[in-house]
Parts: structure tokens; sequence; C-alpha cells
């Protein structure tokens, strides 16, 4: 009896090996059927859309709105130091280094995301996979593989076009609107931003993040229970696990390319 | 079919979306350049100290960027530092007795290296040094030696 | 035509099925227990049991869906369990499955969804691809019915859709997963004939997992009654019929009492009005 609570946290314990141990084995079979998608170039454009162009407009318009908002907040800081014509390094870094790959990350867990996990559960709730399997057709490699890619495909380039999106909002404030210098307030940061170490680095980031949060999603949606319940619970599991590994990988990730 | 061209378009225009976003962060964001080895003249100078002038620092001229700090590196004879500028390719007409200072951006911005023109007929070119040269000024010096001075008229 | 019609067996008086000491447990539920069933190839086979008996389990069995703990099942002379991945679904090529609901792909049309196994499997013209797909629907007598999607259609004509779907390949055998539940009398009727008639005129082996009684009956050549684990009568319909044990007899004729259980196990209801454990939930 004493040991009764022990014993609980050994099976809670083992399960979630089991999970994370299937999650693993989910994407190895994934990576395997890659070959599918060279063969059905469609079925990847088709997630492409679904990830990339659908996700395009929370992604620009959240982009604006940070670079709007970090060119306010560094100004007032910065202006305090007399050093507001650094504000468009401050804005590009940020912006390229943590908030594009990290922010745009969240977002697609939030709006694609939950999306595939709901796609992906529901289709298994309607007996749908299981008759692609009955049909001799593998629906890791017909329906999670492309998925799996469009989301790997779409993340960089989704995080590239939130931060150049972030700079031009900073800009409309920095220089528009607050008066500092335009000349000093690109090529401060040209000089100050690098290639390699901001950019570079940036995209690997997000397409880490890419990595994850489809997998995550595209897990969720595998395993859930073919419930109306289940899936809804996937659903939420699949934004707030992608949340919390995209923010503890980035911790790391950063801690590794800029911890010198 | 006619949905699925729609489709394609669009990832279509997606993708070039993102590769003009990489473009803008590469070349106005970050400024690479990917002939800079080549282009423009390189010259040194000594300083008996940097400051914290590091590579890609900017080299100005009459506040006029013209070039950047390429490399710094330590002298083991002379315990000075050696600095590495590379001069824009237009910028050719630079008289050798050009003087060479660190200054700072503001109290606390960066700091940058500053040419001021000398009088002499010759120019300098790739591989030529700047001899005249002026360390960078360091904050916690020239507060010891105000403080110093302030003493002895008081004391 | 590249399409697989390896309906002819390889063993031809063997059954086309063959289940023996099947045990299938879930977690700490034992599914099946040392059962045993034959499925006689040309031959529409019941099978039947109340709900929760494990119907649907045995045709995920059958399919390589599942894996049993123990116990052989044998398809068209092969050991289901010792397939490779490959050869799994080179077999289930071979077998068309209707599934509960249907199971139609959300995003394709009716007509995509039939032709979507021979686009998989068979490399065809399009316009022999658009015949085959039309006669197919035919068939099942949605043909009117190829440009609407699956949200269109009611569960009698999805499931008729479904059934296209299966016979596409032309298969050697098709599994039927409860095709009569929820459907009205009219659609009831339109199924239990189009099994038949699929059956014989392709040369199929049917099986049919249901808990109706009288439709299942009416078309089966062989019945098998689940209940527990364990087979407990097979034989022809009219055998089943004939049937006096006390099992049988309350499946059939549909009584609450009996030695099947209706009730799921729990104490007895004086003891458990005694109880007042719930009372501090209120």
């Amino acid at each position: 009896m004493v040991l009764m609570p022990l014993a609980k946290l050994g099976r809670s314990g083992l399960n979630t090996l089991q999970r994370i141990g299937r999650a693993h084995l989910l994407l190895i079979a994934c990576l395997f059927g890659s070959s599918e998608l060279l063969w059905r170039p469609r079925l990847f454009t088709a997630q492409l859309f679904n990830i990339g162009v659908l996700s395009l407009l929370i992604v620009g318009i959240s982009g604006l709105f940070v670079g709007m908002v970090l060119g306010l907040q560094g100004y007032y800081v910065l202006a305090q130091f007399g050093a507001a014509q650094s504000l468009g390094v401050m804005v590009a870094t940020s912006l390229v280094r943590e908030l594009g790959p990290v922010v745009t990350a969240l977002l697609v867990a939030g709006r694609a995301g939950s999306a595939l996990t709901a796609e992906i559960g529901l289709m298994k709730a309607t007996e749908q996979l299981a008759s692609l399997e009955m049909m001799a057709v593998d629906p890791v490699r017909r329906i999670l593989t492309p998925r799996l890619f469009g989301g790997i495909v779409a993340m960089p380039l989704l995080a590239a076009l939130f931060s150049a999106v972030g700079v031009l909002g900073g800009y409309f404030v920095g220089v528009g609107l607050l008066g500092v210098d335009d000349g000093a307030f690109w090529s401060q940061m040209q000089a100050k931003v690098d290639f390699q170490e901001d950019v570079v680095n940036g995209m690997i980031k997000s397409l880490v993040f890419g990595v994850l949060v489809t997998w995550i999603a595209l897990f969720q949606g595998y395993e859930s229970a073919p419930t109306a319940e289940g899936v809804s619970r996937a659903t939420t599991r699949s934004v707030v696990h992608a949340a919390l590994v995209v923010l503890g990988v980035d911790f790391v990730l950063t801690a590794l390319m800029f911890g010198e | 079919m006619n949905k699925r061209y729609g489709i394609e378009v669009m990832v279509g225009i997606f993708m070039m979306l993102g590769v003009l976003a990489l473009f803008f962060l590469a070349m106005q964001v970050s400024n690479l350049n990917l002939n800079a080895a080549t282009e423009g003249y390189r010259v040194t100078a000594h300083f008996s100290n940097v400051g914290s002038i590091k590579a890609r620092s900017p080299v100005t001229m009459a506040g006029v960027r013209i070039g950047q700090v390429e490399a710094v590196q330590f002298d083991k004879a002379s315990y000075e530092a050696i600095v590495t500028l590379r001069i824009n390719a237009g910028i050719d007409t630079i008289p050798v007795d050009t003087f060479a200072n660190i200054f700072t951006s503001g109290l606390l911005g960066e700091q940058y290296l500053a040419l001021s023109a000398g009088g002499s007929p010759d120019y300098l070119r790739d591989g030529d040094e700047i001899t005249n040269t002026q360390s960078a000024l360091v904050l916690e010096e020239m507060i010891g030696q105000f403080l110093f001075k302030k003493a002895q008229e008081g004391g | 035509m590249e399409i697989d019609t390896t309906a002819v067996s390889a063993i031809p008086n063997e059954p086309l099925i063959k289940i023996r000491e099947l045990t299938f447990r879930r977690g700490e539920r034992v599914i099946f227990e040392h059962l045993d069933l034959d499925i006689q190839r040309g031959s529409v086979t019941g099978i039947m049991g109340p709900s929760g008996s494990g119907k649907t389990t045995l045709l995920k069995l059958m399919t390589g869906q599942l894996r049993p703990n123990a116990g052989r099942i044998e398809v068209d002379g092969q050991n289901i369990q010792q397939l490779k991945k490959k050869e799994l679904f080179q077999l289930r090529r071979r077998m068309g499955m209707l599934f509960q609901s249907g199971a139609l792909l959300t995003d394709l049309t009716v007509f995509e969804n039939v032709a979507y196994p021979l686009r998989e499997h068979a490399k065809l013209s399009p316009s022999l691809l658009r015949k085959l797909v039309l006669l197919k629907l035919e068939a099942v007598g949605l043909r009117g019915a190829r440009n609407l999607m699956p949200h269109e259609l009611s569960g009698g004509m999805a499931r008729r859709v479904a059934l296209a779907r299966a016979i596409a390949l032309d298969p050697m055998m098709l599994l039927y997963d409860e095709p009569f539940t929820g459907q009205d009398p009219i659609s009831m009727g339109v199924l239990v004939r189009l099994i038949r008639q699929l059956n014989d005129d392709a040369g199929l082996t049917s099986i049919l997992v249901s808990h109706d009684v009288r439709e299942t009956a009416s078309i089966a050549d062989a019945l098998y009654l689940i209940y527990g684990g364990r087979v407990i009568a097979h034989g022809t319909p009219a055998e089943i019929a004939a049937d006096q044990s006390e099992q049988v007899r309350q499946f059939m004729d549909g009584c609450a009492d009996g030695p099947l259980h209706f009730h799921y196990p729990a104490p007895a209801l004086a003891d458990d009005f005694r109880t007042r454990g719930y009372r501090k939930w209120f």
C-alpha cells in the first residue's frame, strides 16, 4: 500500500518514455517516407499552401506590429542614453536572432499546428487512416510526410518574412515617427548585424522549430483518442507542447549559438 | 484542376516572398557582401590601444563611411595593435600623412575609426601603413587623470 | 490492365481464412481466447455477437491491422503475422474492407474516392480509369452522385460509395464492418441484396460482421456466434435457427435474461444503494 504512489509515478514515467519513443519512431517513419514527395510533388505543394500561405497574413501582421513596438520601446530606452541611432541595431538583432524564429514558431503552432492535429485526429476518428491502410496505402507516408516537410520548408520562410516586415515596422516608427536619422538607422544596423552570426543562426533556429512544431502536431493527431474529446485534447496538447518545446529549445540553441 | 493551379501559384508567390525577405535580411539588414574580400584596398595602422574597435567597425572620413575594419591583431614585437582597414575602391585619394583617430559616437555609442586628411600629394595604396595614429580614449584613464589634477589643484 | 485479379486461389479446397487458437488481449482484458474460425471460399460468412464482443477487432486481426498475442491467422495460405509490411500491403490489395462509417476521404469527391485505389495501384489511362470508376459507381447505383463531396451524402450513400471503393481493385474478399447499423429499411434492403449480388457475380468471399440477426441470416451461407472471446455456435443459418442451446436462443431471439450478460459486471443493486459514498460530491 505504501508503494502505491511510487508505482504510479513509475508507471507514468514509463508511459511518458514510451510516448517519446513512439514519437521518434513516427518521425523516422516520416523521414523514410520522404522519397514519396519526389513522386508526388503535389502533396507537398498542397501542404506548403496549408501551412505557409495560410499563415502568411497572421505572420506578416504580427511581424509588423512586433517591429513597431520594438521601435517604440527601444527608442524610449536608447534615447535616455543618447544612443537612439542604435535603434536599427536593436530592432534588427532582436528580430533576426530571437523574435522572428520564436514568435513565428508560436504563431504557426497556433495557426497551422492545431489544424494539423485536428485534421489527423479526425482522419483517425473517422477511420480514414485505417481505410488508407486497408487500401495498401501507408498513411504515414501519404498523409504525415508531406505535412512534416511542408512545415519544415514553410517555417524558415515565414520567420524571414516576420523579421523583414518587423525591421520595416521598426523603421517606420523609429525613422518615420520618432525622427531617428535614416542613414544611421541602416548603417549601424548593417555594421552590427552579421549575416553568418545573426541571420543564418536565426534561420537554423526556425528550421529546428519547423521540425519540432509539425512533428508535435502530427504525433498528437496520430496518437489522439478517436473521439471528439480525444481530438480536442490532442489539439490543445499540440499547441501547449509545441510552445513549451519551442521556448525551451530556443534557450538551448541561443546558448549554443551566441554563448561563446 | 483550376483550384490546384491556383494553389500552386499561391505557393509560388509565398516561396518568392520568403526568399525576398531572406534577401532583404542579407543585403539590407546585415550587409552581406559576397565579394567583400576583393573590393577596395587595404591599409594598416598601429595603435597603442584600440578600445573596442573590432572587425566590421566603420571607417569614416568627415563623418562619411568609407570602409570598414577588416581585422585587429596583436603585434608581439611592439606590444601594439595592428588594425587592417579596408577602404572602398572609389576612395583612392587619401594622403599618406592622414591621421587615424578612434572616436566614440555619442557618450556610450560604438567606437569607430575616423581618418582626417593630411596634406601630402602622395596617396595611400594597397598595403601601405598609416603612421599618424591616436589611440582610443579610455574613460577610466580620463577620469583618473581628471581627479588627479583636481586633487593637485586643491592640495 | 494491370489490376491484380488474383482471386484464383493457391490452394482451392482450403478455407480462405483459417484462424487457430487465436488469443488477443487489450491490456488486462481478454478479447479472444483460443478462438477457431474458418471462412470458406466463395461464401458469405456472418460473424455475429453482442456489442463489445470484439467483432470489429476480429476483422482488424484478419487484415493484419492488429497482431494477436497467440495463435495463427492464415489468409489464402499465408500466415499474416509473419508477413513483412510490403507483403502485407500486397495481400491487402486483394482485400476490400467496408468501414462502419464509410471512411471516405473527406477532401475528395465521390469519383476521386473510388478512383483513389486505382490511381495508387494501377497505372491506367485517364479514359479507362474513368470508365472503370463509373462502372463501380453504377454497381452501387450512385453513378449520378460522382461529383458530390462526402459530406453531402447520406450515411447509406456514403457506405455504398465506400463499397464501390472497396471493390475498385476487384478483390478476392470483402470485409464488412457492421454494414447495417443506422440504415433506413430501404437502404438496408438495397445493401443486403448488393452484398449477396457482389459476392456471387464477382466470385468473392464475403465476411460480414454484424449484430443484425435477421439481415445477416438472410444472406449468409455460414454463421459464427461469438461471445466471451470464443465461438459459441457455428453452422448454416438454418442450423443456428434450429439450435436449442440457451445462449444461442437468447441472442437470436433478443432476450435480456439468459446466460449472456446484458448487464455490465456490477455488485448487487441493493449493495450499491446502501453505499453512501457519492453523497459527498453533491
